[in-house]
């Protein structure tokens, strides 16, 4: 396989420039038979920070990767950037495609697999054929960005939690993409680890970026979005709208299984109630 | 507690080897210490060292002199010493896996090659029988794999795994081999940390005496789990490689230039190879 010579500016057809994702009736099957996603109906525009909201199982990270042109929807149609990404899963204009948009997989291990954090975040560049220096000056600033220019020599695995997120986050924003995945972001840090996170996460967004950020932690929905989509457990969208409106609706997280009525937060102390079982079954 | 000793017991051999087996890889790469500190080897282009090795390498394979061996082993440790590698350890590193290994292959040989024999002791039914160019070559072959694994050694030690994948492209290793390599030595290190985790949260919910059959069903069930999960893992860490153009060549950085120290210490490498053969044959 040959590699195409890469730095032609994308061409923005009329469709590109009004939404980056159009979803009508989009449905995704594991193997023909687990049904992840069912009827997704969605618009996102240039500039946006969505906060994709549900809880685990709820098909965030499948939309994801839909969004990205790794996998085709099973049924519905669904463009990306102007292209509909069933051609671009099949392969068609994939390379230019992924400059324009980039996925930070949930699990960092999954994304950085070379002997430096340096190497990782060189790969993407250096498979679109970049010049040697423009490669070093777009890895210098993805590692700035990420305030991991300091861990440029280490070895991935050598990296905490933390460190290995901005590493996998940096391999991405490499590639300078416009638009920008990211897959729970802040899972499984600590607070002061998962604060710095979001506020690198903030001037990414700040910085003109389509952000879409999947999550289930409502706390750090309104530092990093100015819209939510909330996925629910029958794998629809189940409401979309402000931050404000949607963490308020106390009704509409627990029907998404985003909080419990009998596990809920105080002040930051979480603790059970005795509430009778009978109110739990209504629905 | 009285069922903590029949537990370790039943299932100690498992969790212990595996967790040997994890730590003494993550053990063996975390000790880049001694490749991350500032000596002879250190400084040297890994290009050159990989050159350097190989050419030393060769000549004591060629080599059929022990006095030549010696002179070789003699230069190694001066190199190590410079180095600042730790006599000690390096020298029990290597000498303490080769007599298991070269043992092996070589002690059939001193009985069955013929000419004198050193002494014949009649042992029963067996003869105990050296036979002295049979033991010269066992020496010879052993002093051979010792130089070589020494070098080895070395090169592993002074050099950081990084920079050898990298200097091994530049000898025209095939890139997608190289990546290869660097791939399996990442995920062996999380297959093996997932699978040791696995069996940790198993001991931890285990209060019983389990029975052998309990056990093996245990076993090929966190195999069938393992597997799957590595499978899921690896359609996702192609699918972030797709997403970052991969596209089944690999394209890397060329590296910086070898300076004058690294070309010296190349020719001085090939002066002692060429020395070393020629020395073995007028020896011989
Ligand atoms: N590789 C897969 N094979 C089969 N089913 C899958 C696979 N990945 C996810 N699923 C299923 O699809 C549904 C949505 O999963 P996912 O998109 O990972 O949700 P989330 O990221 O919100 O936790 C879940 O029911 C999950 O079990
Ligand atoms: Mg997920």
């Amino acid at each position: 396989m040959t590699i195409e010579p890469m730095p032609v500016p994308l061409e923005p057809s009329p469709a590109a420039a009004a939404a980056v994702f159009e979803l009508h009736g989009v449905r995704y099957l594991y193997g023909g038979r687990q049904t992840a996603l069912d009827g997704i109906d969605l618009r996102i525009e240039r500039g946006e920070r969505v906060a994709l909201l549900g809880a685990n199982g709820s098909g965030k990270s499948t939309l994801l990767k839909l969004l990205d042109g790794i996998i085709a929807p099973s049924d519905g149609t669904m463009r990306a950037l102007g292209r509909d990404v069933a051609a671009v899963a099949d392969g068609l204009d994939s390379f230019r495609f992924h400059r324009e948009v980039g996925l930070v997989f949930q699990d960092p291990d999954v994304q950085l697999f070379s002997a430096t954090v340096f190497d990782d975040v060189a790969f993407g560049p250096l498979q679109l054929g970049l010049a040697q220096d423009e490669v070093r000056a777009c890895c210098d600033e993805a590692l700035r960005q990420m305030d991991i220019a300091h861990l440029s020599n280490r070895a991935p695995f050598e990296l905490s939690g933390g460190e290995k997120k901005r590493a996998a986050i940096a391999s991405v924003l490499s590639l300078r993409p416009d638009v920008l995945l990211l897959d729970e972001p802040t899972a499984s840090l600590d607070p002061r680890t998962k604060w710095v996170l979001v506020n690198l996460i903030r001037q990414l967004g700040e910085g003109g970026k389509t952000l879409v950020t999947a999550t289930h932690e409502l706390e750090i929905v309104p530092l990093i979005a100015e819209r939510v989509v909330v996925l629910g457990e029958n794998r629809r969208v189940l409401a979309d709208g402000r931050p404000a409106e949607i963490l308020a609706d106390r009704d509409l997280l627990i029907r998404a299984n985003l909080i419990h009525e009998h596990l809920h937060e105080h002040g930051g102390t979480s603790h059970s109630h005795d509430h009778d079982l009978e109110h739990h079954e209504a629905e | 507690m009285s069922g903590r000793v029949e537990r370790d017991g039943h299932v100690g051999w498992l969790e212990h080897t595996l967790a040997g087996i994890t730590s003494s890889i993550e053990r063996a790469v975390f000790t880049e210490e001694h490749a991350r500190s500032r000596g002879w080897l250190q400084a040297v282009d890994p290009r050159a060292k990989l050159g350097m090795f190989l050419v030393v390498i060769l000549a004591a394979s060629l080599s059929s002199s022990i006095v030549v061996e010696v002179g070789l082993y003699a230069i190694i440790l001066g190199a190590a010493a410079a180095s600042r590698v730790p006599f000690d350890f390096f020298v029990k590193r290597v000498w303490l896996g080769i007599p298991l290994f070269a043992g092996i292959v070589v002690i059939p040989a001193i009985f069955f090659v013929p000419g004198p024999r050193l002494f014949d002791l009649p042992l029963g039914p067996i003869q105990l029988a050296p036979s002295i160019p049979g033991l010269i070559g066992a020496v010879l072959f052993i002093a051979r794999v010792g130089v070589s694994v020494s070098l080895a050694v070395l090169l592993v030690l002074t050099t950081p795994w990084a920079d050898l994948l990298k200097s091994l492209q530049t000898i025209r290793v095939p890139q997608l081999f190289v990546l290869i390599l660097a791939m399996a030595y990442r995920y062996i290190f999380l297959f093996l940390h997932l699978a040791n985790g696995m069996f940790e949260a198993r001991k931890s919910r285990l209060v019983a005496r389990t029975s052998g059959s309990e056990q093996r069903r245990y076993i090929s069930g966190t195999i069938g789990n393992l597997v799957n999960r590595s499978i899921k893992m690896s359609n996702d860490v192609y699918a972030a490689m797709a997403a970052r153009g991969f596209t089944g060549s690999i394209r890397s950085f060329q590296a910086d230039r070898m300076g004058m120290a690294d070309w010296l210490s190349l020719v001085g490498a090939v002066a002692v190879a060429v020395v070393a053969v020629i020395a073995s044959r007028s020896l011989a």
